[in-house]
């Protein structure tokens, strides 16, 4: 019996950019980015446990540009998951689910966390300068 | 060649019987990581530096190994269940889809264990050891 062709959703770039389409998107990204993120963490914390050693040249490894670029990365996309995931949550009890308001609270997750990020970062540049 | 019909074959297979454990899941574990990652960093910022004195004696003690277990642990099975979802959507043959998850679980695992281990070799070794 010949299986009939079942009807497919159309493929992604059909469709008209949007701020909740971006902003679900990015919530992957994010995600993607911060489980390479909890492998770092988890080598800083093998480190730790080696002795001042180990520790020392972990230190060195995430002083670099690239690892620096990342820790910046990393906590743009912590900040953003997080905020963007209580979007999530908020929706599953039922709030905030409306066109107008998930799109306000999009806008307000995504300026935060570059916000956040920026405020961090900036804070630290402060405390380390001598 | 099968004489059963389309339909039988997918009636053949069953459901997975978990249902919306997977979303539940996913949820509950980001409800812990609310705190969890914030206590984490919060605590990170206060300490006098990110030096190997520093952060070995914070975390040594034992409301920070608690807590660092609890992350480390919650963070492993969020991200399992955030990245196994991507695959399953994105990698559509049968024998790549198989090997990245197994991949995923086992290298999830292994970076939950081995945090886990590392905090509490922090937490019962001597400092500087």
């Amino acid at each position: 019996m010949p299986v009939r062709a079942r009807p497919l959703s159309p493929h992604l770039q059909i469709y008209r950019w949007q701020v909740g389409s971006t902003l679900s998107i990015l919530h992957r990204i994010t995600g993607l980015a911060l489980a390479l993120g909890f492998l770092a963490l988890t080598y800083w914390l093998v480190a730790l446990a080696g002795g001042a050693a180990a520790y020392s040249s972990a230190a060195r490894f995430f002083a670099g540009p690239l690892a620096g670029a990342a820790l910046v990365g990393w906590t743009f996309a912590f900040f953003y998951h997080l905020l963007n995931g209580i979007r999530h949550l908020a929706w599953d009890v039922g709030v905030g689910f409306d066109r107008a308001h998930s799109r306000l609270s999009g806008l307000l997750a995504m300026l935060a966390a570059v916000l956040l990020t920026a405020g961090l970062w900036g804070f630290l540049w402060h405390v380390a300068r001598p | 060649m099968s004489l059963r019909s389309p339909l039988g074959r997918v009636l053949g297979l069953g459901s997975a019987k978990d249902g919306t454990a997977h979303w539940w899941a996913q949820r509950v574990s980001a409800v812990a990581l609310l705190p969890l990652t914030l206590w984490f960093l919060v605590s990170l910022l206060l300490l006098p530096g990110l030096d190997y004195a520093s952060v070995r004696t914070w975390l040594a003690l034992p409301t920070s190994s608690l807590l660092a277990v609890l992350l480390v642990g919650s963070l492993a099975h969020h991200s399992y269940l955030g990245t196994i979802v991507v695959v399953e959507d994105y990698v559509h043959s049968n024998g790549a889809k198989l090997l990245t998850l197994l991949l995923l679980r086992f290298a999830h695992v292994a970076a939950g264990v081995a945090a886990t281990f590392a905090i509490l070799r922090v937490a019962f070794g001597s400092p500087g050891s």
